[in-house]
């Protein structure tokens, strides 16, 4: 059984390693690409999410490369991205393509379900072998995090920007390869230490931009036309609310998050599913935090985000800190992005002058 | 005291629950003017970009009323079958009006979450009660003339009454003639009670048919019983109150009566009908008829004249394969 799963952002590294070493045979998924997206938007309904196209144009790259099972995850709304491991199942088949699903719903939720599937996936080398596996893979996840917020931070201030970028797709390649908690900690070490021996600009304050929205256009390069990276090189550091593990263990192992939902309530006293509340949660800590704007990444038609982004004025105006929307779908291009991140830019060191010189 | 009401959304699917009870408590209740340009112009204008056009209309409505009423209605409506939510949208949506639109009266906005039982629908309106009196009697007998006159409301339904017919009748004490089914065409007509309803924003598209000499079925006009029983069709139902409801009454209408088409009434930009529509084609598609569908597309834009071309297109491929033409 050939077993294959969605690509998003640096988490590919852990699913990939965890299947591996439970004992399956994996396609591992390419980056997504033009082709990628350009066969999701053939066969994806016109007005689901960019999500939901890449997702199904990975899918289809990797059942031509053989993969014949198909993991991913679900969800109980109301966001659509519960409902997606269903509808790509019925999409594909309708396609003639008669692969399997295994839709991993959250265990806080369907317990019964999910472990049968668990058992399934860890069967094939038992359950002591999956202690290890889980305890190496949760090894790389936080490692990966941590190279990412460092990248984040160091990134503005840094005269080589190329050579930081290169020292961390090596960091990324070296957690990839590494087999065991010691040396996921040693290759994290090795490239933590490498970012911060770069001369950096000592005297340069960034601009502090939050960045938030939906999980999957936030989290993959792809998606968002890698916009941590543009606004890098701009000269801000951008703090993303969303990393891997810290989301894994707030939503699927526990409820949290909680504090954050806690703040959106003057402005949102509901969950409208995904992360609509999150978001407006998020704007109001970054506002305490004294950052200097906030934008939000949500895919086209993104039911909890429209709602989000409606509310956003409200709490730009109350908290004083401004934010700026990005909707993205297949039509997005790299050069309208940029350039509305000057004009936000420019508008937010304006801001600071003036906050300054008052 | 008046109470304001806007003519959209779930409008047409509980009002015959909220006028008797507020006319009840001895409060007037007032319903914003059938949908029309000025409104949904004014709704554009005020709702986020991205909103699907249902949402903007139901902005353009609560700006009609804001100021010929004391209170606005729009009771944030979680679940209403103690199983699935609305849409996203839905749960918002006071906020998002509080958000958008300035100078506002008084809004009530409790959360009506079936979730909780079966009793919450009445404790529900027993807290709205107590914001207008605190003559509990008053409230019990609000309350009960409310569920009465509903349920009454769901009956006409089923008898294959529009929403508008049937207030007519609740308002009138009329009881409805039953003419004789004698159209040889039968369409099931899929959407939103909130688009296929409002005759503006679904360009009059149920009338159309119906001059067609065309007999239409919509999913009020299925007993919950059936849809209950469809739901167990499908190995994971979508989660939204009105989607489950297209897909349910669409394998209703499949299995259970020979419609000849099906038509799909969407919004443009509409998050769950992503879903819903690409489950009810597929539903079609494998049917062992084969049967036709359309997807229609409404917007802010939609013109009279292209809806009438592809619906007019559509009937005439139905009549051609039943071979009547």
């Amino acid at each position: 059984m050939k077993i294959s799963f969605p690509y998003m952002g640096t988490s590919n590294i852990v699913a990939g390693y965890l299947l591996e070493n439970l004992g399956h045979e994996v396609i591992h998924p390419p980056v997504p690409s033009k082709r990628t997206l350009s066969l999701g938007v053939q066969h994806a309904p016109e007005f689901a999410c960019l999500p939901f196209k890449i997702v199904l144009g990975t899918y289809l790259e990797v059942v031509e490369m053989g993969a014949e099972v198909l993991i991913t995850s679900g969800g109980c709304g109301p966001c659509r991205a519960g409902y997606y491991g269903e509808m790509h199942k019925r999409i594909l088949h309708d396609l003639g393509y008669p692969v399997e699903m295994i839709v991993m719903e959250p265990p806080l939720v369907e317990p019964v379900d999910f472990f049968k599937k668990l058992h399934r996936l860890v069967k094939p080398k038992g359950y002591f072998n999956l202690i290890g596996v889980v305890r190496v893979a949760w090894a790389k996840m936080k490692a990966l995090d941590d190279l990412e917020r460092t990248l984040h931070e160091l990134r503005p201030l840094v005269f080589a920007k190329k050579q930081l970028n290169r020292i961390y797709d090596e960091g990324l390649e070296a957690i990839r390869r590494a087999n065991s908690v010691k040396e996921v900690v040693a290759a994290r070490n090795d490239t933590l230490e490498a970012m911060r021996s770069l001369p950096v600009d000592h005297d340069y304050e960034p601009l502090r931009i939050g960045l938030i929205g939906e999980i999957y256009v936030v989290l993959e390069p792809f998606a968002n036309h890698d916009i941590e990276r543009i606004l890098g090189e701009m000269g801000a550091y951008v703090h993303r609310s969303i990393f891997m593990a810290n989301w894994l263990l707030d939503n699927v192992l526990a409820h949290g998050e909680k504090d954050v939902r806690a703040a959106a309530v003057p402005f949102l006293n509901q969950m409208v599913g995904g992360h609509g509340q999150n978001s407006v949660g998020e704007v109001v800590r970054y506002a305490a935090k004294g950052y200097d704007g906030v934008i939000q990444l949500a895919p086209f038609t993104c039911i909890p985000e429209i709602v989000a982004k409606s509310i956003m004025p409200a709490v730009s105006k109350a908290k004083g800190i401004p934010v700026m929307t990005l909707f993205l779908d297949e039509q997005t291009g790299q050069a309208g992005i940029e350039t509305r991140l000057e004009a936000f830019l420019d508008l937010l060191r304006q801001r600071r002058r003036k906050r300054e010189a008052s | 005291m008046r109470v304001g009401i806007p003519r959209t959304l779930s409008f047409f699917t509980l009002y015959p629950l909220w006028k008797p009870f507020f006319e009840g408590l001895g409060v007037d209740v007032v319903v914003s003017p059938e949908s029309n340009k000025a409104l949904l112009d004014e709704g554009v204008k005020e709702t986020v970009n991205d909103a699907c056009v249902p949402i903007k209309l139901f902005h353009g409505h609560v700006a009609a009323l804001k100021n010929k009423v004391d209170i606005l209605f729009m009771p944030r409506l979680v679940s209403l079958d103690g199983k699935h939510t609305l849409c996203p949208k839905f749960l918002g949506l006071p906020d998002m009006v509080r958000c958008s639109i300035s100078g506002l009266p008084e809004i009530i906005d409790s959360r009506l979450d079936l979730k909780k039982g079966k009793m919450e629908l009445y404790r529900f309106l027993y807290r709205i009660g107590k914001r207008f009196t605190d003559n509990r009697i008053k409230i019990i007998r609000a309350i009960w003339r409310a569920k009465h006159n509903f349920s009454h409301y769901r009956k006409l339904l089923l008898q294959g009454l529009t929403p508008q017919e049937a207030f007519d009748c609740l308002d009138t004490g009329h009881e409805p003639q039953s003419g004789e089914d004698t159209a040889s065409i039968r369409l099931a007509v899929l959407g939103y009670p909130y688009s296929l309803y409002d005759n503006y924003i679904s360009v009059g598209l149920l009338e159309k048919l119906k001059s067609y000499g065309i007999s239409v079925v919509t999913p009020e006009m299925v007993p919950e019983r059936e849809l209950r029983r469809m739901s167990k069709n499908l190995p994971k139902n979508l989660f939204w109150y009105y989607s489950n409801r297209v897909v349910w009454s669409c394998m209703y209408f499949l299995q259970k009566q020979s419609v000849d088409g099906v038509v799909h009434v969407t919004a443009f930009g509409c998050g769950p009908d992503a879903m819903t529509n690409k489950l009810v084609e597929l539903e079609t598609k494998y049917n062992t008829r084969k049967i036709p569908f359309l997807t229609v597309t409404i917007d802010e834009h939609t013109g009279e004249a292209g809806v009438a071309t592809r619906v007019e297109a559509f009937v005439d491929l139905i009549r051609r394969k039943k071979g009547m033409m």
